[in-house]
C-alpha cells in the first residue's frame, strides 16, 4: 500500500510541476497576475508530494519490503538501518528520486523567498524549475520507477553494493546533489533574465546567494566524495579523474566562474550575457553529469548500473533543456551587450575576467579529456584511454595561474588600481609566502623539489594574502567586516590549504607492496609497521579477516591499525577496508591484499603527507561560501524588496 | 544575431551528436590489437599429453577457431554448447587455449561437458594468453589459413552473434582459402 | 552485473600475489608505470589499483621487465602490441591525440586573446567622461547609497 502511495504522490507531483510550469508561463505571456500567482503554491505542493514519495520509499527500505523491486535489489535484512535508509539513493532509481526531491526543495525555498522578488520574476523562475522537474518526473515514472512491485516478493534482498556501505553514502550524495540541483536555481534566473530582458543589479543580487549556496553544497559534496574514495577504494588515492568525478568537477569549475562573474555584473553592470551563459552552462554540466553517470557511454569506477535507453531519454532531455536555453540565449542575449564598458587590465573586473577564462578553459579541458575516448572512437582513431597522467599534465598549468590571481583579489579595486598600490601591498605577503613555501616542504617532508616548493609557495600566497586583507581591513574598525568580504577571504585561504595538500601528497607519499607473515615488520619513511596477525570477525552482514598492525616511530608505538578484508554474505563480494592513522601532517594507510602461503598476506602500505589538507581546504572554502551567504546585504535586500523593482511590464509586484 | 551568441548552441549540438554516437557503442568491448595481424607465436604442450606440443605453425593451412577458456570460467560453460555448434556447422576445427588452469580441473571439465576441441593447448601460467592480448576469458579468435587473425569475439559467444557474424565470417574465409 | 562477474573471477582465480623485489629507483619506476597502465577488465582502474588476476599478471610482467633492464617505453610498447593503446592512461602525442593535447592550450590562447582585445579597446577609446545612461546613473546612486553605510561597503579605492 505504502509504495502505491509513493507512486501516486509522484504522479501528483508531476501534475503540480506541470501547473507550476505552464500557468506562470501563460501568465507572463498574457500579463495575467492570477496565473503568475499559481507558481508558488504549486511549488509548495510539489515539494509535499515529493516528500511523501521519498518517505514512502524510505519506509519500504526500513520495513524490508522486498516486494518493491528496487528495495529487493539494493537492500537486505542484515543491512544496518542507517544503510537501509541511505540505500534509497544507492542506485539509479532512488538517486533520481533524491535528485527530484532536492529540486523540489530548492523550488520550495525559492517559493518561500519569492515575496521579496517581483512576482513575474519569482513566477518565471519557479516555472523554469518546474519544467526541469517535469522532465525528471517523466523520466522516473516511465523508465525508472522506484516503486515497481515484483511478485512473488523474494524472501531476501540482494543487498546494497558493498562499496557503498560506508558513512560516506549517508552524506556524500545528498550534498553533491544539493549542489548539482542548486545550479537549477541560477539556471532558472538566467532563463528568466532572457525572457524578461532584465539583467540589472537587482537581478544579480537575487541570483548571487542562490548560486553561492549551490556552490557551497557542491564543494562539500565533491570534497566528501574525494575523502570517501580515499578510504573506501583502498589504494590511497584521493582523486582519480574518473568520468564520474569529472562530471561533478566540471559544474564546480563553471559554478566558481559564475560566482565571480556575478560579482562583476553586480558591481559594474558588464559581462551580462557572459554571466547568463555561465549560469546556463553550470546547470547544463550538471545534467551532462547525470547523463554520463547513468548512460554507460564511459567506463567508470563509480557508475550506476547503466542502460542505453535511459541514456537516450536523458540525452533528449538534455537537448531540449540546454538546446532550448541556448536558442533563447542566441535570440535574446544581444540586448545585454549594448553599452559595454572597457575593462582595465589592472582592475578587479580585469582580474575576474582572467579568472573566468582560466576556470572555463579548465572545465573545457576536463570535458575534452573525459569525452575524448568517444571522440577518438567516432573519428575512427581507435580506442584510447585518457587518464590521470593526462589530466595532471594539462590541468596544473591551467589552474596554477588562478592561484596567483587569488593573491591580487583583495587588493585590486574596481575600475582601476594603480600599479604602485599593488606593489606596496603585495611585496610583504610575497616574501612571507616564499619563505613559508620553501620552509614547509623542507621541514615536513624534507624536500626542495621544485614542484613541491612551487606548490607550497602558491598555497601560502593564497593564504597569506587572504589573511593580510582581513587584518588590514579590520584595523581600526569598530563594527564587524561585511560577511561577504570575510567569506571570500576564507574561501581563498581554503584554496591555499588545498593547494599545499596536493603539492605535498603528490610525489612524496611512500608506498610499499610487501609480503608479511605474522610477527614480521617493514619500515617506511621512519615508521616501522609490524604485522601481528589476522583474526576472524563476523560483522552484521559480512565476515571479515582483520589484520592487526602496530606502528612504531623511533621504537615507540604510535598507532594500531586494523585493515580488513570483508566478504559480504549476500553477494559474496570481497572488499578491502583500509586501516588509516590520521594525522595533520601525514596519514599512514595500510591495506590488506591477498592471503599468501602460510599465514602471510600481501600488504600495501602508504605514507600520505598532508593529505588531510586537501579536504580541509575544500571544507574551509565551503565555509567561506556559507559566511558570504549570511551577509547582511542579502537579508536587507529581502526586507526592502517590497518596493516595486520592475514595473515595466505592467505587472504588480508582490507587496503582500 | 552575433556569431558569439550562436556559438554555444553549435558547441552543444556537436556535443549531443557525439554523445548520441557514444550511446551506440559498448565502451567495455575492445577490438583486438591483432586484427589482420599474424597470430602471436606460441609453443605449448597439449592438455592431452606433455610429450606433444602445439605451435602457432599448426594453425596454418586452414581456417581455425581459437577459443580461450578455463574450467574456473563461468561464462565458458555458457558458450560451450555454441562453440560445439559452430564447429559442427562449419567444419572449422576449434583449438582450445586452456588459460591459467590446472590439468586435473581442465580434464574434469572436458569430461563433464564434452570436448569440442580438436586439440587443447595448455597454458597454466597464462603467458601465451597475455601474448594473445587476452583480458578476460572466454575469448574466441578466428585465424585464417595464412595464420592471420581476422576476427575476435570478447566474452561468451551469443547465439545472435554466432549466426550474424561468426559463422558468416568463417564461411567467407573458408571460401577464400579454397 | 559485470562488477559481480569480476568479483566472482577474483574469488575463483587463486591469486599469484607476491611481494615485489625491486629497490630504489626501479621500485619507483614500477609504481609509476603501474599507475599509468589501465587494467583491462576493471571499471576504470590502473593495474596499480586493482587486485584482479589480470592486473596482478601485468604487474608481474612490469616487474620482470624492469628487472631485465627494459626501458619504460619498451614495456609500454610490449603491452600496446598485445592490448592496444587502450592500456595507456597517458596517451602518447600522435595524430589521434593532437586535439586532446593541444585543445586546452589552444582554448586558453583564444581566451587570453579575447581578454587582451577587451583590455586594449580601452586605450583606443576616448577616456574622457563617457555618456552616462539612466540605468548606469541609477546604479551609481545605488552604490553610493550603500557605500555610505559602513557595513555594506565591499570595495575600497
Amino acid at each position: 500500500m505504502i509504495p502505491e502511495i509513493g507512486h501516486f504522490a509522484l504522479i501528483l507531483a508531476l501534475g503540480l510541476a506541470t501547473l507550476q510550469t505552464l500557468l506562470p508561463m501563460y501568465g507572463i505571456w498574457r500579463s495575467r497576475a492570477d496565473c503568475l500567482a499559481v507558481a508558488a503554491p504549486a511549488a509548495i505542493g510539489q515539494f509535499v508530494m515529493m516528500g511523501i514519495a521519498f518517505v514512502a520509499l524510505g519506509f519500504a527500505f526500513y520495513a524490508n519490503d522486498f516486494s518493491v523491486a528496487y528495495v529487493a535489489a539494493n537492500s537486505n535484512t542484515q543491512l544496518p538501518w542507517f544503510y537501509r535508509l541511505s540505500a534509497i539513493w544507492g542506485a539509479h532509481e532512488g538517486s533520481l528520486l533524491l535528485w527530484m526531491m532536492l529540486l523540489a526543495g530548492w523550488s520550495l525555498a525559492v517559493a518561500l523567498a519569492s515575496r521579496t522578488l517581483p512576482r513575474d520574476v519569482a513566477s518565471c523562475v519557479l516555472a523554469v524549475m518546474g519544467a526541469v522537474s517535469v522532465g525528471f518526473l517523466l523520466f522516473t515514472l516511465f523508465t525508472s520507477n522506484p516503486f515497481e512491485r515484483q511478485f512473488p516478493a523474494p524472501m531476501e534482498g540482494r543487498d546494497l553494493n558493498p562499496l557503498l556501505q560506508d558513512p560516506g553514502l549517508v552524506v556524500h550524495p545528498p550534498m553533491l546533489y544539493m549542489g548539482y540541483v542548486g545550479f537549477a536555481v541560477a539556471f532558472a534566473f538566467a532563463i528568466t533574465a532572457l525572457i524578461t530582458g532584465r539583467v540589472d543589479s537587482a537581478w544579480t543580487r537575487w541570483t548571487r546567494p542562490w548560486t553561492t549556496a549551490a556552490w557551497m553544497f557542491l564543494t562539500i559534496g565533491v570534497t566528501l566524495g574525494s575523502w570517501w574514495a580515499y578510504k573506501e577504494l583502498g589504494w590511497g588515492g584521493w582523486w582519480f579523474w574518473d568520468p564520474v568525478e569529472n562530471a561533478s568537477f566540471m559544474p564546480w569549475l563553471v559554478g566558481t566562474a559564475l560566482i565571480h562573474s556575478l560579482a562583476v555584473t553586480e558591481k559594474r553592470g558588464i559581462f551580462k550575457s557572459w554571466t547568463v551563459l555561465l549560469a546556463i552552462t553550470a546547470f547544463a554540466l550538471s545534467l551532462l553529469g547525470t547523463f554520463l553517470v547513468r548512460s554507460g557511454v564511459l567506463i567508470s569506477v563509480h557508475a550506476f548500473a547503466t542502460d542505453p535507453t535511459r541514456g537516450i531519454y536523458i540525452l533528449t532531455f538534455f537537448a531540449v533543456v540546454v538546446g532550448g536555453s541556448l536558442l533563447l540565449y542566441a535570440l535574446r542575449a544581444a540586448q545585454f551587450e549594448a553599452g559595454r564598458e572597457p575593462v582595465a587590465a589592472l582592475s578587479r573586473e580585469g582580474l575576474l575576467l582572467l579568472n573566468n577564462i582560466f576556470l572555463v578553459v579548465a572545465a573545457a579541458g576536463v570535458l575534452l579529456g573525459t569525452l575524448y575516448p568517444i571522440l577518438a572512437d567516432s573519428l575512427g582513431m581507435g580506442r584510447i584511454s585518457v587518464g590521470p597522467p593526462y589530466f595532471n599534465k594539462v590541468f596544473i598549468p591551467l589552474t596554477a595561474p588562478l592561484v596567483v590571481l587569488i593573491g591580487a583579489a583583495a587588493v585590486m579595486a574596481w575600475k582601476r588600481t594603480r600599479a604602485d598600490v599593488l606593489r606596496s601591498r603585495l611585496w610583504l605577503p610575497l616574501i612571507i609566502s616564499i619563505v613559508a613555501g620553501v620552509a614547509l616542504p623542507l621541514f615536513t617532508v624534507g624536500t626542495t623539489a621544485v614542484a613541491a616548493v612551487a606548490g607550497c609557495v602558491l598555497g601560502c600566497w593564497a593564504i597569506v594574502t587572504a589573511f593580510e586583507d582581513i587584518v588590514r581591513r579590520s584595523r581600526g574598525r569598530r563594527v564587524m567586516l561585511p560577511r561577504n568580504v570575510v567569506g571570500m577571504a576564507i574561501a581563498h585561504a581554503g584554496v591555499g590549504i588545498f593547494v599545499i595538500g596536493i603539492s605535498l601528497v603528490s610525489g612524496f607519499g611512500g608506498e610499499h607492496d610487501v609480503r608479511l607473515a605474522p610477527g614480521q615488520s617493514t619500515e617506511m619513511v621512519g615508521y616501522e609497521f609490524t604485522f601481528v596477525g589476522t583474526r576472524h570477525v563476523d560483522g552484521p552482514n559480512f565476515v571479515a579477516e582483520i589484520g592487526d598492525f602496530i606502528v612504531r616511530e623511533d621504537g615507540r608505538q604510535i598507532a594500531e591499525l586494523y585493515p580488513s578484508k570483508r566478504r559480504y554474505n549476500a553477494g559474496g563480494q570481497s572488499m578491502t577496508e583500509a586501516g588509516i592513522d590520521v594525522g595533520v601532517t601525514r596519514d599512514l594507510y595500510v591495506s590488506l591484499g591477498e592471503p599468501l602461503s602460510g599465514d602471510a598476506w600481501s600488504v600495501r602500505i602508504y605514507h600520505r603527507p598532508f593529505v588531510r589538507w586537501i579536504w580541509a581546504g575544500g571544507f574551509i572554502s565551503a565555509l567561506g561560501g556559507l559566511i558570504a551567504l549570511t551577509d547582511k546585504r542579502y537579508r536587507r535586500r529581502r526586507a526592502t524588496a517590497d518596493k516595486p523593482v520592475a514595473t515595466d511590464r505592467g505587472l504588480t509586484t508582490a507587496t503582500a | 544575431m552575433r556569431w558569439r551568441l550562436v556559438l554555444p548552441i553549435l558547441i552543444v549540438f556537436a556535443l549531443i551528436v557525439l554523445l548520441g554516437y557514444g550511446l551506440t557503442r559498448r565502451p567495455d568491448i575492445l577490438p583486438s590489437a591483432f586484427i589482420d595481424k599474424p597470430a602471436p607465436a606460441f609453443d605449448l604442450p597439449t592438455l592431452a599429453s606433455d610429450q606433444e606440443r602445439i605451435t602457432v605453425d599448426d594453425l596454418k593451412g586452414r581456417v581455425t577457431l581459437v577459443n580461450v577458456w578455463a574450467s574456473w570460467c563461468v561464462a565458458c560453460r555458457a558458450e560451450h554448447e555454441l562453440i560445439t555448434a559452430v564447429s559442427r556447422r562449419t567444419g572449422v576445427p576449434v583449438v582450445g587455449l586452456n588459460y591459467k588452469d590446472t590439468e586435473a580441473n581442465a580434464k574434469r571439465w572436458l569430461g563433464r561437458y564434452g570436448n569440442p576441441f580438436a586439440v587443447v593447448a595448455f597454458d597454466p601460467t597464462g603467458a601465451t594468453g597475455i601474448d594473445w592480448g587476452v583480458s578476460a576469458v572466454p575469448e574466441t579468435f578466428v585465424v585464417d589459413a595464412e595464420g592471420i587473425i581476422r576476427y575476435k569475439v570478447v566474452g561468451p559467444i551469443t547465439r545472435e552473434e554466432m549466426n550474424a557474424s561468426l559463422i558468416p565470417k568463417l564461411e567467407q574465409l573458408k571460401a577464400k582459402g579454397s | 552485473m559485470r562488477a559481480l562477474l569480476v568479483g566472482i573471477l577474483m574469488l575463483l582465480a587463486m591469486s599469484a600475489a607476491h611481494a615485489v623485489d625491486l629497490q630504489g629507483e626501479e621500485l619507483a619506476r614500477y609504481h609509476a608505470l603501474n599507475a599509468e597502465l589501465r587494467c583491462l577488465i576493471c571499471q576504470n582502474r590502473s593495474i596499480a589499483e586493482s587486485d584482479a588476476p589480470l592486473a596482478q599478471d601485468l604487474r608481474a610482467i612490469v616487474e620482470r621487465q624492469i628487472a631485465d633492464g627494459r626501458s619504460d617505453a619498451e614495456i609500454k610498447q610490449y603491452l600496446v602490441d598485445r592490448y592496444g593503446k587502450w592500456v595507456l592512461y597517458d596517451p602518447p602525442l600522435d595524430s589521434a591525440t593532437i586535439i586532446l593535447w593541444a585543445g586546452p592550450f589552444v582554448m586558453l590562447a583564444i581566451g587570453l586573446l579575447v581578454v587582451f582585445l577587451l583590455m586594449r579597446r580601452r586605450r583606443g577609446a576616448p577616456t574622457a567622461s563617457p555618456p552616462l545612461d539612466r540605468e548606469r546613473l541609477d546604479r551609481v546612486l545605488d552604490e553610493q547609497a550603500r557605500d555610505a553605510d559602513p557595513d555594506s561597503s565591499e570595495e575600497r579605492s
